[in-house]
């Protein structure tokens, strides 16, 4: 699966967007973010506040606790911050 | 109508969306818009006492569509539109640039009015873009509101 970082979770991770295959017992975004910590200290500084950071499964806002089972593309990114300045 | 949605780093001119927004809605009598801008902080943040040189917008290309698309479809189940117009900016902006417009074309005016605020209320909560500023002091990300929270919330608990 595709994984995506925004904002500042890319900048801590030193990449935007990286192909990775976990393993089975990997099923939800929680675990999910766990299991991407251990790929560099990059990673595991970005991912320490888990309230900080929402996720998306395949393009749609999703919680920390749902599964990711068959899911191409996984983004994590902080709260949005659009509109005006 | 199929609603008019934009993500761009172009900058654009509010009048020009507005007027065109209304010629393609010849038999809509309410026109309501809604345009965001970078303030001119003239060097400093009115409300912080902050210094800011320069404001860039991250976004998530496809989802950014996709979640605009997805709210003007929620604004057209609960109020009566004709049409919907969203541009929202990416990339570098300058002071009084505009960063996002929304507009609405309805019969009457009260449900005009609705479901542009209804618009930029969601649009501020789920449509992924994120602020960056920078000053004399480097570059930092912005932080959501808790405000802007309650402000989409309203919406969920009229309904």
């Amino acid at each position: 699966m595709n994984i995506l970082y925004f904002a500042w979770l890319r900048e801590r991770i030193g990449i935007g967007e990286e192909a990775v295959s976990p393993p089975d017992t990997i099923q939800t975004v929680n675990q999910l973010m766990d299991w991407l910590s251990q790929r560099s200290a990059g990673h595991a500084a970005a991912f320490a506040d888990r309230k900080l950071i929402r996720a998306a499964i395949d393009q749609i806002h999703s919680n920390h606790s749902l599964p990711i089972t068959g899911a191409k593309e996984i983004a994590f990114f902080p709260p949005v911050t659009g509109g005006l300045a | 109508m199929t609603p008019d949605i934009r993500v761009q780093r172009e900058d654009f001119d509010q009048g020009h969306e507005l007027s065109k927004f209304s010629a393609r809605n010849p038999l809509s009598g309410a026109i309501c818009s809604f345009t965001g801008q970078m303030r001119d902080f003239q060097g400093h943040d009115r409300a912080t006492g902050k210094i800011i040189t320069a404001m860039e917008l991250d976004h998530y290309p496809g989802m950014a569509e996709r979640q605009l698309q997805d709210l003007t479809r929620e604004a057209q189940q609960r109020w009566p539109l004709d049409d919907i117009c969203i541009v929202h900016r990416f990339g570098v902006l300058k002071p009084t640039e505009a960063i996002v417009f929304v507009a609405t074309a309805s019969a009457h005016r009260g449900d005009a009015f609705a479901a542009c605020e209804f618009l930029m209320d969601w649009l501020k909560t789920k449509a992924p873009f994120w602020k960056k500023e920078t000053g004399p002091g480097g570059t930092q990300w912005v932080e959501a509101k808790e405000s802007d929270e309650s402000r989409a919330e309203r919406w969920q608990s009229r309904s």
